[in-house]
């Protein structure tokens, strides 16, 4: 690996160019790959480079965007070694050039033997009972199979359990969320599945879509529109970046004034538009708004943690009352209105009791979003919502609350308006209807309780992101280890002797038998006993869906490491393994439960799942209309792609839906869209004990460093050197009191579990609270949260209360990191 | 309404501003020597030596001094820290120069006094000039490029002898 860091080489005008997806965050930011011979560079002449730049002269601001991470050299699988520069794409409409801090290191994240990734998982591994050996995909999966047969075979699917990736992008897309879904749901039929990042099998967004509300139904071009974006539990700035730079600031410093005198003639006021962000804490997005709006057009609702269910019922009454709603729509357009009123109706004097917001800085909220205008014409107001309350406190009646609120006031279906989750990772679902009930198990739970025989960790890592994440890890290292000592016994066994012996350990010994299908032996795959190795974006080829649902294809443009293969085709392996022994033994109908994954390549599972949404039973963000997006056409709408759902193909071209909703038909069966009555319910029995009894709110998320679970960012220096253990954003009075100083560690401690962090001293912070990073392998805020879940088993994420304490300095942190402001002012 | 937006036009006055600011036909670039090279390793071009003494004789945690560096077209600033920094010089270890185009599109980060920061306009990236220009928050994915500076105790003299990190806009930091 190269570690000049004073030049990179210049792509040759033949370098191959193909499109590659950001793979991180829901925004789906648009790059070229630029790929040629390592041995070979082009020249500084625009004509003798695939940029087309003149680098004999110093380049102006804002032309290009080049940084040695978005260089390195890979070894394809024919052994040759090739340059690779990840560029933004200037002319995508979704990052207009922009690269996060995430996407901007997408060639870093990319194989090399002597990269900083090297050590991605190349073959399959088995433990042995004291070691890990790499081992053949036959012996591998012959094992695999043969446990997950005999347990189907003598137990039944429930004890059969899966962690398993839902999502777009890197772990995710069509085609694996399609693979994994049809070796789960119809060939296996299991309903013991949780998913990603939460313990069971269920929407971050059951309200929103029971009220006929997608909850994905604007787009980014809308944010450009409104006259006011309401932005709750959510940071952008740091966790959908582009979208935030590219999309809101242009609105907030008054940019887009003549596009929305464009769009909305003299229903304009000319004004730059007004955003209104609710979050407990002084976010640095609070502080980027105030910079760019100015502080008088920034409303910062800074509401006590779990109230914002109440906010929106406040608001809501205030504005009915005022009579700002639109009786029309309503009476035309939505049910249950009246009903759901006479559940929600708050004062605002009750309203700013429970969420700690003066009553006139709710009024001044109300006005700013709702109250018409001088002109007669309602504002057009903006609904993003996101981790805050999706992970808030009580997820079904909060986000039920703000689905009310935009509805009432019609700000869903017109454009400039739109009530949308923000997202964490690209969508990309298409799956066979999820064979379970609602509320799904609580999977994490009944692993707890000692139920299920063997556990797959698909693409994820609940070790790190689940709540009560330290009871979890001890049942299941405890259980692994029956199972590895059961199998360290185990000298020269077939694979059918080793499932045997697998299978007594799990049937008469309480063991768990764990496999990680993944990148990266993770923090999971410490307890494991079989590794399948992945593949991500750039080494397969992939559809995903980002914020407003625009579908593109993610070119593949090198090889995974050694023998590793997409998620699609590793379930397609096992399906067909499975298909394979139940075909031995004559077994014909189970043997057709496993048939139809004679798939090649990828491309074979997004055929099979999401262009048959239209004629199969297949739960796809596509829809029906998924058959007319194919490879080639997708190839063709190159980073742009279309906005889902597709209407139809005409003159080569795909034609998409920018916005869902506008004819005010909703997705009901009467069309509808349905109020949902949500009064506020305070807190659950277990999280009110916690808080009384502990001293710190421990808030958690992400900062923009790091992505996920820093599956890839625990290797390159520039995330892990900015935050080698887990941050702790403390006040620093509360500081001072306990004497820490930025750089300490400390303890986070309450009655679920304890957690190391590093303490980040920060006067933005509020006396009595802190902010903990979410996802870091070192310092897991999980371990503090307490198991409650709503009636959905959605849990209260950033609901921990926690007693803080010094336990001591390492020097090198303190002084190679910086704990300077991450407030922009 | 701020502005910020920030204009061909309008950052390459800047750029000529800073230049006749710090008169810089006065510096005869030479070839660094084969034995520097070896000493850095992340560095690997012919970077001009460019007395600085006057400028480091000048700065203080008042006045940050503008140059550029290696050539006209690269503006670059030079701090007094009043701390002992990476890659500082000077009797008390704490005169740093940095380039001050933002390593992730090249906008004129300003220096924040205050925090002793560099902030990006454009897209509001922070960087620490306390600890060689690593990024506190933003976009950029490399840290701002460090200007490497020699100091002789004997003579006071300060030159600087090379960069560490791209410089924004370019293929090669010697164009």
């Amino acid at each position: 690996m190269t570690t000049i860091n004073d030049r990179v080489p210049i792509p040759p005008v033949n370098a191959e160019k193909t499109n590659l997806i950001c793979h991180f965050c829901i925004v789906g930011c648009g790059y070229h790959v630029y790929k040629w011979a390592a041995n070979k560079e082009g020249g500084r002449a625009p004509d003798q480079n695939a940029l087309g730049m003149d680098f004999r002269e110093q380049q102006a601001p804002l032309t290009l965007t080049l940084t040695s991470a978005m260089h390195n050299v890979i070894t394809d699988r024919d052994g040759k070694r090739y340059n690779i520069l990840i560029l933004p794409d200037k002319a995508c409409v979704v990052n207009k050039g922009l690269s996060s801090t995430r996407g901007g290191k997408l060639a870093t994240v990319m194989y090399s033997p002597d990269g900083y990734v090297k050590e991605r998982l190349k073959h399959p591994r088995i433990f042995t009972g004291d070691e890990w050996l790499e081992s053949a995909w036959d012996y591998t999966l012959a094992v695999y199979a043969g446990l997950t047969k005999k347990i189907l075979d003598e137990d039944g699917p429930d004890q059969i359990m899966f962690n398993c990736f839902d999502h777009g992008g890197a772990g995710g897309g069509f085609e694996n969320t399609w693979g994994t879904g049809k070796l789960m749901f119809s060939a296996i039929q299991t309903q013991m599945v949780r998913i990603h990042n939460r313990p069971a099998y269920n929407s971050e967004v059951h309200a929103s879509r029971d009220m006929g509300v997608g909850e994905l139904n604007n787009a980014y071009e809308d944010a450009e529109l409104a006259d006011v974006i309401i932005t709750i539990g959510n940071n952008p700035f740091e966790t959908q970046t582009n979208y935030f730079l590219a999309h809101w600031v242009p609105n907030l410093d008054g940019t887009t004034i003549e596009k929305k005198q464009e769009w909305f003639g003299e229903e304009t006021d000319g004004a730059a538009g007004r955003i209104v962000i609710v979050d407990p804490r002084r976010t640095p997005t609070v502080s980027i708004s105030e910079y760019v709006a100015g502080a008088d057009n920034v409303l910062h609702l800074d509401i006590l943690p779990g109230t914002d269910n109440a906010l929106m019922n406040g608001l809501l009454t205030y504005v009915v009352d005022q009579g700002w709603h639109d009786q029309e729509f309503i009476a035309a357009n939505t049910s249950g209105f009246d009903a759901m009123m006479e559940a929600n109706r708050l004062s605002l004097e009750e309203t700013s009791e429970i969420t700690g917001v003066a009553v006139e800085k709710l009024q001044q909220a109300a006005e700013w979003m709702f109250k018409p205008r001088e002109n007669g014409h309602r504002p057009r107001t903006m609904f993003a919502y996101e981790k805050g309350v999706i992970w808030g406190n009580n997820n079904y009646s909060t986000i039920g609350s703000i689905v009310n609120l935009a509805l009432a006031t019609h700000n869903i279906g017109r454009r400039g308006t739109g009530c949308s989750r923000m997202g964490g990772h690209q969508e990309g679902y298409a799956r066979p209807p999820y064979p379970g009930p609602r509320p799904a198990p609580y999977i994490d739970q009944e692993i707890i309780k000692g139920n299920g025989k063997m556990l797959t960790v698909w693409g994820c890592n609940a070790f790190q992101t689940t709540v009560n994440a330290e009871q979890y890890r001890e049942t299941i290292h405890r259980r692994a280890n029956i199972v590895r000592e059961a199998m360290a016994g185990a000298i020269g066994a077939t694979p059918e002797e080793m499932v045997d012996i697998i299978y007594k350990a799990v049937t008469e010994d309480g063991g768990l038998f764990i496999t990680v299908i993944d990148l990266y032996p993770t923090m999971f795959a410490e307890a494991a006993h079989l590794l399948f190795p992945a593949a991500h974006p750039g080494e397969m080829n992939l559809t995903s869906m980002n914020g407003e649902r625009r579908i593109r294809l993610s070119e593949k443009f090198m090889n995974p490491p050694g023998s590793a293969k997409p998620d699609c085709l590793i379930a397609a392996d096992i399906a067909n393994t499975i298909k394979a022994l139940y075909e031995a033994e004559g077994n014909a109908e189970m043997a057709e439960r496993f048939a139809g994954f004679d798939w090649e390549t990828e491309e074979d599972a997004f055929n099979d799942g999401f262009r048959r949404a239209g004629v199969a039973a297949i739960d796809s963000q596509g829809g029906p209309t998924g058959d007319l997006v194919t490879y080639d056409r997708l190839r063709d709408m190159g980073n742009d792609g279309v906005q889902l759902p597709v209407v139809e193909y005409t003159d080569g071209k795909l034609i998409g839906t920018e916005m869902l909703y506008t004819d005010g038909k909703f997705s009901t069966d009467d069309g509808l869209a349905h109020f949902l009555p949500t009064p506020f319910q305070g807190y659950g029995a277990v999280v009110e004990e916690q808080k009384n009894k502990f001293k710190f709110w421990i808030n958690n998320g992400r900062t923009n460093h790091m992505w996920q679970t820093a599956y890839h960012d625990r290797f390159i220096p520039f995330a892990n050197d900015r935050y080698p253990i887990t941050p702790l954003e403390l006040n620093p009075e509360d500081a001072a009191e306990l004497g820490i100083e930025s750089g300490d560690i400390v303890e986070v401690y309450n009655n679920r579990g304890a957690s190391f962090a590093l303490a980040y001293v920060e006067p933005a912070i509020k006396r009595g609270q802190a902010f903990m990073m979410f996802g870091h392998h070192r310092g897991i805020a999980g371990d503090l949260v307490t198991e409650w879940v709503d009636e959905n088993i959605v849990p209260y994420y950033k609901g921990a209360w926690a007693d803080i304490r010094k336990v001591g300095v390492l020097s090198e942190y303190k002084e190679t990191v910086t704990f300077k402001s991450r407030r922009y002012v | 309404m701020q502005q910020h937006t920030v204009s061909r036009r309008g950052f390459l006055k800047l750029g000529s501003a800073t230049a006749a600011t710090v008169g810089l036909a006065a510096v005869t670039p030479q070839v660094a020597a084969a034995q520097a090279e070896a000493e850095r390793p992340n560095v690997t071009l012919p970077y001009p030596e460019v007395d600085l003494t006057d400028l480091a004789t000048a700065v203080s945690s008042e006045a940050p001094q503008y140059f550029n560096y290696p050539d006209d077209s690269s503006p670059c600033i030079m701090l007094k820290l009043g701390a002992k920094a990476p890659g500082g010089v000077g009797p008390d270890g704490d005169i740093v120069a940095y380039s001050i185009m933002c390593t992730h599109q090249g906008c004129p980060l300003n220096f924040d006094a205050e925090t002793k920061t560099l902030k990006c306009p454009c897209h509001y990236s922070i960087f620490d000039t306390e600890l060689g220009g690593k990024m506190v928050i933003g976009s950029a994915t490399v840290p701002v490029p460090q200007v490497e500076l020699e100091y002789d105790e004997a003579s006071g003299a300060v030159r600087a002898t090379g960069m560490s990190g791209l410089i924004y806009g370019r293929v090669s930091n010697i164009l």
